[in-house]
């Protein structure tokens, strides 16, 4: 029997920042091979109420994982009777990748807001480590905004200011990645609720190059 | 890093892992690298200055492998020497380039060395060439080595037309403490040359007092 082997890679940026609440952004490009095989893909997953996770790396392998999380989850938090902590929806996923780390080639940024710590961002990369961190990068694009990043971070943003800050740094990774591209999704949380925020490329900040 | 003998590096090869960047502004350019050389895992010279002068008023900026970029370097200054005697006056700095590019064209199979040109001349005032892979063309700014691609975002961000001199040698150094802080394969000290047309000046950044960021 022929064995077939599926290689589509959801590559991209996703960008969480924390303080006062953390928003999540995506580019969503999926990519079979060199073929774009979705330009809208939504890569920005939620786990529950207050808690989202960004996807990067393998789509099937980072869809399968992010089921099961939620899964986990929602009887994890049935069980405790009270929404889950964001760490313990990092930790979810950082046992799948740890565990399955051979067979896995999927990242996630986690994050959200509980009534324990306030809003937390965590990134769980490819070998199934769990760091927490003010700000964080992911994806293929990431690679070319560590330098923006640094230097353009702030703690104590506010909500515009982070949402401003974030738009720029996909919007710059996206202009250099080839594999990033298409919409940007952004996703605000905070203690009040959830906020989706689209860009569509043509709405996005422009730089001098452009 | 437990089990190493300590002889690893003397096999492998030396590469100038390397941050480089090179910027025109209105009367001239300023060129930027670090100064790590690394044969493997092992730093072998911390304090080399990758900015080698071509001739008077025209600098390149060294990256990949150490030897090649040198030697390159080094058959290009005597080429522009004697193009320069030939032609009775100071090279242009497309010239220069163009030179760069032959060699890295003819032997991009053996080469693996990128070299960004930069200078000042009379008729065309400051300008930036880069010859990645043999290519010839001529940019505002140019970044090259391993670690530019963590700064692309950043010089993208943040590069303006219409700088003045000070300006660009602010931006080239906010860019290579950038670097310097995410790349491996960058560190030390930043070596920075101004070149316009009263003349050439060169300066050493000491790592200490490079730029910070939030996170230090």
């Amino acid at each position: 029997m022929e064995k077939r082997s599926v290689d589509s890679r959801v590559r991209g940026v996703s960008t969480g920042v924390s303080k006062p609440g953390p928003s999540l952004h995506h580019i969503p490009l999926s990519l079979f091979r060199e073929y774009v095989s979705s330009k809208t893909i939504n890569k920005v997953v939620q786990v529950h109420d207050q808690i989202f996770c960004c996807m990067a790396g393998s789509l099937a392998d980072a869809q399968a994982v992010t089921k099961a999380a939620k899964f986990h989850l929602s009887f994890h938090s049935v069980q405790m009777e009270t929404p889950p902590l964001v760490i313990a929806a990092a930790s979810v996923l950082q046992e799948l990748c740890y565990n399955n780390k051979e067979e896995l080639q999927a990242g996630f940024i986690t994050a959200g807001w509980d009534r324990k710590k306030g809003p937390q961002v965590y990134v769980v990369p490819l070998g199934g480590m769990l760091v927490g961190q003010p700000v964080t990068i992911g994806g293929s694009g990431s690679t070319y905004i560590y330098g923006y990043v640094d230097a353009k971070y702030k703690p104590n943003m506010s909500r515009e200011e982070c949402l401003q800050f974030a738009t720029n740094a996909l919007a710059l990774a996206m202009g250099r990645d080839n594999v990033s591209g298409g919409v940007a999704h952004l996703v605000v949380i905070t203690e009040t609720g959830v906020e989706h925020v689209v860009v569509p490329g043509n709405k996005l900040p422009k730089f001098h190059n452009e | 890093m437990l089990q190493e003998t300590g002889t690893e590096w003397l096999s492998q090869e030396v590469k100038t892992g390397t941050t480089i960047i090179a910027v025109e502004f209105d009367g001239g350019v300023v060129l930027g690298s670090d100064s790590r050389v690394s044969a493997g895992a092992s730093v072998v010279n911390r304090v080399m200055n990758k900015l080698s002068p071509l001739h008077d008023k025209i600098y390149c900026a060294l990256s990949g492998s150490a030897a090649d970029a040198q030697t390159i370097a080094e058959v290009v200054h005597y080429q522009l020497d004697v193009h320069s005697i030939e032609i009775d006056e100071d090279p242009q700095v497309r010239s220069a380039a163009t030179l760069v590019r032959n060699i890295s064209y003819k032997y991009k199979e053996e080469l693996s060395a990128h070299l960004i040109v930069a200078g000042w001349d009379r008729r065309d005032g400051g300008q930036v060439f880069a010859t990645l892979s043999g290519l010839l063309t001529r940019q505002p700014f140019a970044v090259g080595g391993s670690g530019s691609s963590h700064v692309y975002g950043f010089v993208d961000a943040e590069f303006r037309g219409g700088m003045s001199k000070e300006e660009c040698q602010q931006f080239v150094v906010n860019t290579l403490s950038l670097a310097i802080n995410r790349d491996g394969s960058s560190g030390g000290v930043a070596y920075i040359v101004s070149i316009d047309e009263h003349g050439t000046e060169e300066k050493v950044v000491l790592g200490n007092d490079l730029p910070t960021f939030f996170d230090q």
